[in-house]
């Protein structure tokens, strides 16, 4: 905060009105809109996904792996729409209905490091790829660690 | 072919619907990294406690495709793998389990940010 | 030695601004724009519209930089002005150690100020560049200023193919970049004074919503100037703010009515101005390109085609860095007012 000794700022509104006033001139996000949008979208994708596990199913994998496999795919999916430069469009309408699918992990990974090529292999592409999917493994994978330790230490 | 399409459908749009919530009602510091970090670490919490199981059961896909999928399967794969080889498996069972998610991740990741330039 | 001793006779008025003796002339303007800007509603107004954002150069930082110098070269051209005759290039930009303005004064090869003032850098530029005509150590000064939507985005929020939501209050950084020449002699508008404001933190932490966050720097800016040349807002024809956004306006012109100052209708925001409702800008445009253009642009046609006589620009800039935001620093933010009379 400013020294008190100095000039006092000439508008006649303190900081802590202004905050109220903040408040009251800006929009809030449209959330019954956003969460309709995201429930359709999210449930497509989630459907498309569900097609694929069935589909690798009829090829005579087991559910685990068709899972997975379906999984991998919606990842292939998700990091091609974004090259083409189409995901960035879905997510606009479609807000977390586009994030939290596994496509959307792929779409976090894809966007950085293509706009980042111009920087090299190394230090673009590479080090660019785990902006968003470095946290996201260190947190899954740490907390997979931890919960792997207490179920050892009850059993 | 089509058996779960239904369930999956109303699953996964539910979650999605949380994750909505949470970037809409939280501060905007709070961003789609931070969501999807949110949902492995919750996904991993869930499934340790037995809850995200049945979900999976329900949903098929519905619960899988989101990311808190690849958090239950993550921590089902370090409590399997523990069962099987004691404290190490702590370690492995989660990546293991993983692999392959992780793995086509970082390939079609590198794949499609090398082939494609952004178009700003 | 006691400061009394010598007398100078200084320019200044008031608290905070400098009163020019021989106004400095805008001898030209020129701006360049990107598609999105060109096809807004003053997309008339921009003397070249690029049809895309990379311009075939090989990054988008390059083609900042060449869009930069294509709008000083343009301004040159326009006063038919030699590179010989420039005393100083003053520029800025958006990025990190301003590089736009860097590289485009490698190429120009002129004497160089960089300057930083985030969105306020255009104002800046012209009060500095007065300062240095009227202060008698310039007859001609170039000021360029721009900013690229696709540079600024990758440095201070998302790569662009991220498939994310904008906040509702969020501004669209503008590509373009504006140029001015100013002179100690001529014929055209003259710069007559300039307010420099005073970094104003009204601890507003939102990034998303950088309009809220300069607004106060603005208001007082405007107050300063109001009191130190004893005018009120009604004796301008324009005052534009640059640039607040719909909601940073807004916030402006209630700070401005509870501190007793009526703005009136003359009170507007080229960030408001540049794009229109269809063009999914949200609370309207940011960056430094965009007062640039819109000042190199409609406001100084209309200047000389006699339809505003007198106009205050108020260049507005939110002073953090990504790195402060995510240390959890408010934004602070300035406004600088520059008067140009036709």
């Amino acid at each position: 905060m400013a020294d008190q000794t100095l000039r006092k700022p000439s508008i006649s509104v303190t900081p802590e009105k202004y905050q109220a006033l903040t408040q009251q001139y800006t929009p809030k996000p449209t959330i019954s809109k956003n969460v309709v949008r995201a429930f359709i979208v999210g449930g497509i994708i989630c459907s498309i996904g569900q097609l694929f596990i069935n589909f690798f199913i009829t090829l005579g994998m087991v559910r685990v792996e068709a899972s997975t496999a379906a999984t991998a795919t919606m990842i292939f999916l998700g990091a091609l729409l974004t090259g083409l430069g189409v995901y960035d469009e879905i997510g606009k309408f479609a807000g977390a209905g586009s994030i939290v699918p596994v496509t959307g992990f792929a779409n976090s990974i894809v966007a950085p490091a293509m706009e980042f090529r111009r920087e090299g292999y190394v230090m673009g592409v590479g080090a660019k790829l785990f902006t968003v999917a470095g946290p996201v493994l260190v947190y899954g994978i740490a907390t997979s660690i931890v919960v792997g330790f207490v179920y050892f230490f009850l059993h | 072919m089509f058996e779960m399409i239904i369930p999956a459908f109303i699953v996964g749009g539910t979650i999605c619907v949380i994750g909505q919530l949470l970037m809409d009602l939280t501060k905007p510091t709070f961003t789609p990294a931070h969501v999807l970090v949110s949902f492995v670490s919750g996904g991993a919490i869930l499934g340790a406690l037995g809850v995200y199981e049945p979900l999976v059961k329900i949903g098929g896909a519905g619960a899988t495709i989101p990311l808190s999928g690849f958090g239950y399967t993550l921590a089902k794969g370090a409590m399997e793998a523990v069962e099987k080889r004691g404290i190490l498996g702590a370690f492995s069972g989660g990546v293991e389990a993983t692999a392959v998610g992780i793995a086509a991740a970082v390939f079609f990741g590198y794949l499609m940010s090398v082939a494609f330039k952004p178009k700003g | 030695m006691n400061g009394d001793d010598i007398t100078v006779n200084l320019k200044r008025v008031g608290n905070q601004t400098v009163v020019f003796d021989n106004p400095p002339v805008i001898l030209s303007s020129y701006s360049v724009v990107g598609p999105k800007e060109g096809k807004g509603p003053l997309g008339k107004t921009f003397d070249k519209v690029w049809n895309d954002g990379l311009h075939g150069e090989k990054s988008w930082e390059v083609a900042e930089s060449k869009m930069l110098q294509e709008a000083m070269q343009g301004a040159m051209n326009q006063a038919s002005v030699q590179k010989e005759e420039i005393d100083f290039m003053l520029a800025g930009d958006l990025l990190n150690q301003i590089i736009s303005s860097n590289f485009a004064a490698r190429q120009m090869a002129l004497p160089f100020i960089g300057l930083y003032g985030a969105c306020s850098t255009m104002a800046l530029s012209l009060a500095v560049g007065s300062m240095l005509i009227d202060g008698g150590f310039a007859e001609k000064i170039l000021v360029g200023v721009s900013s690229h939507h696709d540079t600024a985005e990758r440095q201070y929020r998302l790569p662009t193919e991220q498939g994310a939501q904008r906040a509702m209050s969020a501004q669209w950084t503008v590509t373009g970049a504006g140029s001015v020449l100013l002179g100690r002699s001529g014929e055209g508008p003259r710069v007559t004074s300039a307010t420099i404001g005073r970094v104003i933190d009204f601890a507003i932490k939102d990034v998303n919503n950088m309009g809220a966050a300069m607004a106060p720097a603005v208001a007082d800016t405007i107050l300063n100037h109001c009191q130190d040349m004893q005018l009120k807002p009604v004796d301008y024809n324009l005052i534009a703010s640059g640039d607040l956004g719909a909601i940073g306006l807004s916030l402006a012109c209630e700070l401005l009515k509870q501190s007793g100052l009526d703005t009136g209708t003359s009170f507007t925001d080229c960030g408001v101005m540049i794009y229109d409702e269809s063009q999914d800008s949200h609370a309207g445009a940011s960056g430094c390109g965009c007062s640039s253009v819109v000042f190199a642009g409609d406001i100084m046609q209309r200047i000389k085609a006699g339809e505003l006589q007198k106009v205050m620009l108020v260049g507005s800039g939110a002073l953090h860095s990504p790195t402060s935001a995510l240390q959890g620093e408010s934004i602070p933010g300035i406004g600088h007012a520059v008067v140009i009379e036709g």
